[in-house]
């Protein structure tokens, strides 16, 4: 693997970004309309606790969580399509640029979306709602790193997807990750899934994280069981969806397909 | 003595399903060659410069480069050959500045900002080196694909009609630096047009392809002597038409 082929793919959407408003814009819109949205239902939902089960606080820190992981699967989705789109997929094959190193750029520029999502919404929940997402403490930094793993498998299934079938499966960039949320039980636990949905949904390292975070605000308890299932998962699931990769890329050479991808 | 080819392809074929694009092509290419590319549309000029650019695998055959074979040597190889076509673009957001610092890092090449530079004055690139490629007209645009082209100092060259979308003076002076890289640097160089008297003029050697498999060979001239022709347009038209009617 080289450092400056993964770096000249950083510095490409860096450029990009760098003078694109509707790009920046869409990175911050959505997680801030989210936050805006939900928000105002935590708080309604707070005023009327008595009613409502005390797990309505969980909301804020669940959809900062969650929109990490979105924003992790879209930076690797988003960056091949933004190649697809600008018909330079050809020139990128064509050089000696590898899948892994491909990978690992589109993985690097998802964590630079993540970090800059992670700081305005964790930022916008303490100014207007003063939620402060560092009360999960110790353990928000390993599950931000799982969740972001979980995007990348995600992300990495997507493309590979894509590739594959070409641009009209362009709208899985934006819905795949959407399949998911019902199994990753991001604002409820897992008890309240049917039981045959709730061994569906253990096999998922999202659902484990957001256990994990719900041991943490109510009971102050440690989630090393969930951690501990959500990185084996995790690392099962990528070295399976980077294979899966792999196999996509060999097979649309095969059939001419990674050509007329980009066409 | 022959000099060893930096490009030999053996019995290259290429099926996607029942359709044969390319079959059981043979040939090479000599250090400091230009070898044109011929063909009528469908011919599988385009197939075969995507197996050897790595981007489809061939059903047969072999591809080997530098005395390297593709399959097992790809990045070694695609570090030394470039490309360029009518037919690709570039991301259209970014400057074609930007575009060329973007390659020379994907090709690792040590002083980059002189190097662009160079490239950019070469192919006479300066009034437009900070224009978004959005905002390039086509002939710009095929000179910022030479220019990515020609910035990773390649040793084998894939041209697939460089000069199409361009005017007759800009592509007057692109054959003249083709031309000049080659007497300077020894670049082989494979080239396909649909402008008969460019390949006449450029090219070394000529294959023509016909229905994915190569019909005649050789320099222009014994092409056209060999088919009794006027010159190389009509050659041209009595395969397009032969591929047509048998189609």
């Amino acid at each position: 693997m080289k450092l400056h082929r993964i770096t000249a793919l950083l510095v490409r959407h860096l450029y990009l970004y760098r003078r694109s408003l509707p790009r920046i814009m869409e990175i911050f819109y959505w997680p801030f309309l989210d936050l805006v949205i939900w928000g105002f239902i935590t708080l309604y939902l707070a005023r009327y606790q008595s009613q409502v089960p005390g797990f309505v606080t969980f909301f804020l820190g669940a959809l900062i969580l969650w929109d990490m992981l979105f924003r992790s699967q879209q930076g690797i989705t988003i960056a091949f399509l933004e190649e697809l789109w600008a018909r330079n997929l050809m020139n990128l094959f064509a050089s000696p640029l590898k899948p892994s190193e491909f990978l690992t750029a589109t993985m690097a520029m998802s964590v630079m979306k993540v970090t800059a999502v992670s700081i305005v919404m964790a930022g916008s929940a303490l100014l207007f709602y003063s939620y402060n997402i560092l009360i999960i403490g110790a353990w928000l930094m390993p599950f931000v790193l799982n969740l972001v793993i979980t995007g990348w498998i995600i992300g990495v299934f997507t493309t590979s997807l894509i590739m594959r079938f070409g641009q009209e499966a362009e709208v899985l960039a934006w819905s795949m990750v959407f399949l998911f949320q019902p199994i990753s039980c991001v604002f409820y636990p897992l008890e309240v899934l049917p039981t045959w949905l709730q061994v569906i949904a253990w096999a998922n390292p999202a659902a484990h994280i957001f256990e994990g975070m719900r041991t943490v605000l109510s009971a102050g308890a440690s989630p090393l069981g969930n951690l501990a299932w959500a990185v084996c998962l995790n690392g099962v699931f990528l070295v399976m969806v980077v294979a899966w990769f792999y196999r996509t890329v060999a097979y649309c050479k095969e059939h001419g397909l990674l050509v007329r991808v980009g066409e | 003595m022959m000099a060893i080819p930096v490009l030999k392809a053996s019995a290259l074929t290429k099926r996607f399903g029942d359709f044969v694009a390319v079959n059981g092509v043979s040939f090479e290419i000599r250090p400091g060659e230009i070898l044109g590319l011929l063909g009528p549309n469908g011919a599988g000029k385009t197939t075969t410069i995507q197996m050897l650019l790595g981007l489809v695998t061939p059903t047969a055959g072999s591809i080997h480069m530098f005395g390297l074979d593709l399959s097992t040597h790809r990045e070694e190889i695609l570090q030394q050959v470039n490309f360029s076509s009518t037919y690709i673009s570039m991301p259209q957001a970014l400057t074609v500045e930007e575009n060329l610092c973007v390659v020379a890092r994907l090709y690792g090449i040590s002083d980059r900002a002189r190097r662009v530079n160079d490239i950019i004055k070469k192919l006479d690139m300066e009034e437009f080196r900070s224009k978004t490629t959005r905002k390039l007209s086509s002939g710009q645009m095929t000179r910022l694909t030479l220019a990515k082209a020609f910035l990773t100092e390649p040793r084998i060259l894939f041209l697939d009609e460089p000069t199409a979308s361009l005017d007759p003076d800009i592509a007057e002076k692109i054959r003249l630096l083709l031309k000049e890289e080659r007497q300077a640097s020894g670049l082989s160089i494979l080239y396909t047009s649909h402008n008969m008297r460019e390949m006449e003029e450029m090219s070394d050697r000529i294959i023509f392809l016909q229905r994915g498999r190569i019909v005649a060979e050789g320099t222009a001239r014994e092409i056209i002597d060999r088919f009794g022709k006027a010159d190389l347009e009509e050659v041209f038209l009595k395969f397009a038409r032969e591929q047509r009617q048998a189609s």
